[in-house]
């Protein structure tokens, strides 16, 4: 049998994915170009019994949502630009507290109210710095609609196991695109569900990480009574100011995410025509598909071109980064932003290469030509 | 009229005399930092002191 | 007799962090004797806080307590309870907290008439970060940032919170404590949004700085200036300077209560109608 498929919007997609995922509290604004996101799920969540509510700004809407979380729903929230800012403070108490929950980012240029309906990539540094303290970061970059629904999917399965917020970076122009999509039948991609804590009640301790790096979260109203606070805490969950208690958990917290197991899970790439590459592309999200192209032509005029397209953007791409930096003459880096990514590739590269950007600002998308030029320059 | 415990939870008593001021019969006195029981006998069990000790630090007792 | 708050309160949290004669543990009492007037099971009961001395207060009690970040409580909140409508959801927290940085939250809360009880701790200033004035300092008081003088008007918080579109509002005081509680239970079996001011006292950061002699002046003030609703109908203008209102100031049991709303609207819709 024929899969259904329909040509969907991004924004649409991505609710669509999420309801796959089985979401079922959306807290939003309304916010160009994410607007749809929340339209969407205004009408979807209903008919699978779940909430949707429009709250009275981007601060309340992830708060509803952390609240959600801890009741025990899968929730989600999604936003643009400015809201994306707004939300800092409590994506770093989603951190903290370890309270899964997923982020929709559709970028937009900037700062400040910038070009709402232009396209950027000027948010991927925030995602994984913007809120203050240290912390680790998922944030995941599709560049299609497909791979929206399915990267959507994936940012929940990420945000239960992993206990913590997950973003998913895309920008105006797969946001506002329109697709085929072929959907997934149920049990067709994975969904993972939280996973209950078996102590008994009053023996429950939310911050256990005596089985592993990742305690199990149980849900207000079944049965445990605990605290969550955005206090450094003990492993009880009260806060604590004692030394080697507050500096153990911010490490655990970091290790959960950037371990060699978690970040083998958590990493996902997509390479091109990379096995004899002099040049990579090392572009994500809707940059890739003008690389993607690139490559072709350069190809064509006998450049040996390649792509390597970060889906997950962070945790960083550190070891197949480094590789290629040993591998490559040039990494070209095409951005829709003035330069964020670039400083990372540089970092992990430590001069084994030429490293040079590709950008662009001006609300229009970066062109394979643009890319192609920037290329022949450098080799 | 008695026949009222009071009791002082020393530990959690951070002596603002709360209770002695609000006490209808003079029952209490400040000992420094602490609060003593001067006169259980006057206690009328009214539960002032009780009810308005932010600290959770005194009961009184049906003796 | 002596009542038992321990068995609400966590084990080992006692001596609580607030300061001598703070008024938040006063109010603390009197949510536990109405929690359990309510016979709320605390295992189905969220007790949700902002920041500042008087969001600490969740911590201490045995339910499922959600300390949250400056101002959000309210916003926390409303997730908790849309998620779980089952769940008796309980906010508390500081004047600053709740009517400064939370104003929009809380408001809203309100005008959605979402099923919480709000108890609303009214110290008149930022006691947490040692007294610089909230929304709630009188004008003209002292305050760590006024040093001249506050020149700014206040916020009365429970007319806010009527005029929001709360459907249970009252207001009392620390130095009432029997009213306390009497408050909070209607506010907890009132359906809709129940907001408890309760007036109270920091005399650290506040007392201190405006010449109250000690915490007892305070108390003694909070007395004084009380005015039941009831009987202030019965009073003129001069009489009532100065002074403010108590008990049940707004109760209302028309409005739909949000939570309802929104199982009516998904039936709705799944009922394909
Ligand atoms: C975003 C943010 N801004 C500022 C603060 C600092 N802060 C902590 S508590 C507080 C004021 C608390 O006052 P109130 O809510 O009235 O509670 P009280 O301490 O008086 O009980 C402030 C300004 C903070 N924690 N977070
Ligand atoms: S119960 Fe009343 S009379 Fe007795 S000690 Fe307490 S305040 Fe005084
Ligand atoms: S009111 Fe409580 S804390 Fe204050 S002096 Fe009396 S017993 Fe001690
Ligand atoms: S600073 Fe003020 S509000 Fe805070 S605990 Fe002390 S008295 Fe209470
Ligand atoms: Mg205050």
């Amino acid at each position: 049998m024929a899969k259904k498929s329909a040509l969907v919007q991004g924004n649409q997609a991505c609710a669509q994915g999420a309801i796959y995922a089985g979401c079922k509290f959306f807290g939003g604004y309304p916010i160009t170009p994410s607007t749809e996101v929340a339209e969407e799920m205004s009408a979807m969540l209903p008919k699978v019994g779940g909430k949707f509510i429009q709250m009275e700004d981007e601060i309340g809407a992830i708060a509803s949502v952390i609240g959600a979380s801890l009741a025990g729903a899968k929730a989600l929230t999604a936003t643009s630009g400015p809201g994306f800012s707004l939300k800092q403070e409590l994506i770093g108490y989603a951190c903290i507290a370890e309270v899964p929950c997923v982020i929709i980012n559709v970028m937009r240029g900037g700062p400040s109210t910038g070009m709402p309906t232009g396209p950027g990539q000027s948010d991927v540094m925030q995602a994984r710095w913007g809120t203050h303290g240290d912390h680790a970061a998922i944030a995941l970059v599709p560049q299609s609609i497909q791979e929206i629904f399915t990267e959507t999917v994936r940012a929940f399965n990420l945000a239960e196991k992993y206990r913590m917020p997950v973003q998913v970076l895309f920008d105006e122009i797969v946001g506002h695109m329109r697709e085929r999509i072929e959907y997934p039948e149920p049990g067709e991609l994975e969904v993972i569900d939280r996973e209950a804590p078996t102590a008994a009640p009053g023996e429950y301790k939310p911050y256990d990480a005596s089985k592993g790096l990742v305690p199990p979260l149980a849900a207000f109203g079944a049965g445990h009574k605990f605290h969550v606070t955005g206090l450094n805490k003990a492993e009880d969950g009260f806060p604590t100011t004692k030394a080697e208690l507050v500096a153990a958990e911010e490490v655990r917290q970091i290790q959960k995410v950037e371990c060699e197991e978690a970040r083998a899970d958590i990493e996902s790439n997509e390479e091109y025509m990379l096995e004899d590459a002099d040049v990579v592309l090392w572009a994500y999200g809707s940059s890739a598909r003008s690389a993607r192209y690139a490559v072709n032509e350069l190809r064509k005029e006998g450049i040996k071109a390649g792509l390597f397209r970060p889906i997950t953007l962070w945790p960083f791409p550190v070891k197949r980064t480094a590789e290629l930096a040993e591998q490559a003459k040039a990494i070209i880096v095409p951005e829709m932003n003035l330069g964020q990514m670039i400083y990372e590739v540089e970092r992990v590269a430590q001069n084994k290469c030429i490293i040079d950007g590709v950008h662009r600002v001006d609300g229009d998308p970066l062109n394979p030509g643009q890319i192609m030029d920037k290329v022949k320059e450098v080799i | 009229m008695s026949g009222a415990r009071i009791e002082v939870i020393e530990r959690n008593c951070k002596g603002c005399s709360i209770c002695v001021e609000f006490c209808p019969k003079d029952v209490l006195e400040m000992d420094v930092f602490v609060v003593k029981v001067v006169r259980p006998e006057d206690c009328i069990k009214c539960m002032q002191c009780e009810l308005l000790c932010p600290d959770f630090a005194i009961k009184v007792h049906d003796e | 007799m002596a009542y038992d708050y321990e068995k609400s309160i966590r084990p080992g949290k006692l001596p609580h962090i607030w300061c001598p004669g703070c008024g938040h543990g006063i109010v603390m009492k009197g949510l536990i004797r109405a929690m359990d007037a309510c016979e709320l099971d605390r295992e189905k009961t969220t007790i949700v806080s902002g920041i500042g001395c008087a969001s600490r207060l969740p911590g201490y009690l045995d339910a499922c307590t959600l300390h949250t970040a400056h101002g959000r409580a309210a916003a926390f909140a409303t997730g908790v309870k849309l998620t779980n409508p089952e769940m008796n959801v309980i906010c508390c927290g500081g004047d600053g907290d709740g009517t400064a940085i939370g104003g929009n939250h809380f408001i809203h809360a309100c005008r959605r008439n979402i099923n919480i009880t709000y108890v609303i701790m009214n110290n008149y200033i930022y006691g947490m970060t040692g007294g610089q004035f909230s929304p709630c300092t009188p004008t003209g008081m002292k305050a760590s940032t006024t040093p001249y003088g506050n020149p700014d008007p206040t916020f009365d918080i429970s007319k806010l919170a009527i005029g929001a579109g709360a459907t249970f509002v009252a207001r009392t005081t620390a130095a009432h404590p029997r009213e306390i509680d009497k408050l909070i239970t209607q506010g907890i079996k009132h359906k809709g949004m129940s907001v408890i001011e309760v007036l109270d006292d920091c005399p650290t950061s506040y007392g201190r700085r405006n010449k109250f002699r000690s915490v007892i002046d305070m108390m003694k003030r909070l007395k004084k200036d009380a005015v039941p609703a009831k009987a202030a109908a019965k009073m003129t203008p001069e009489q009532l300077e100065g002074k403010f209102l108590t008990g049940v100031l707004y109760h209302e049991t028309d409005k739909p209560e949000y939570t309802e709303q929104y199982d009516a609207l998904i039936k709705r819709v799944q009922e394909g109608a």
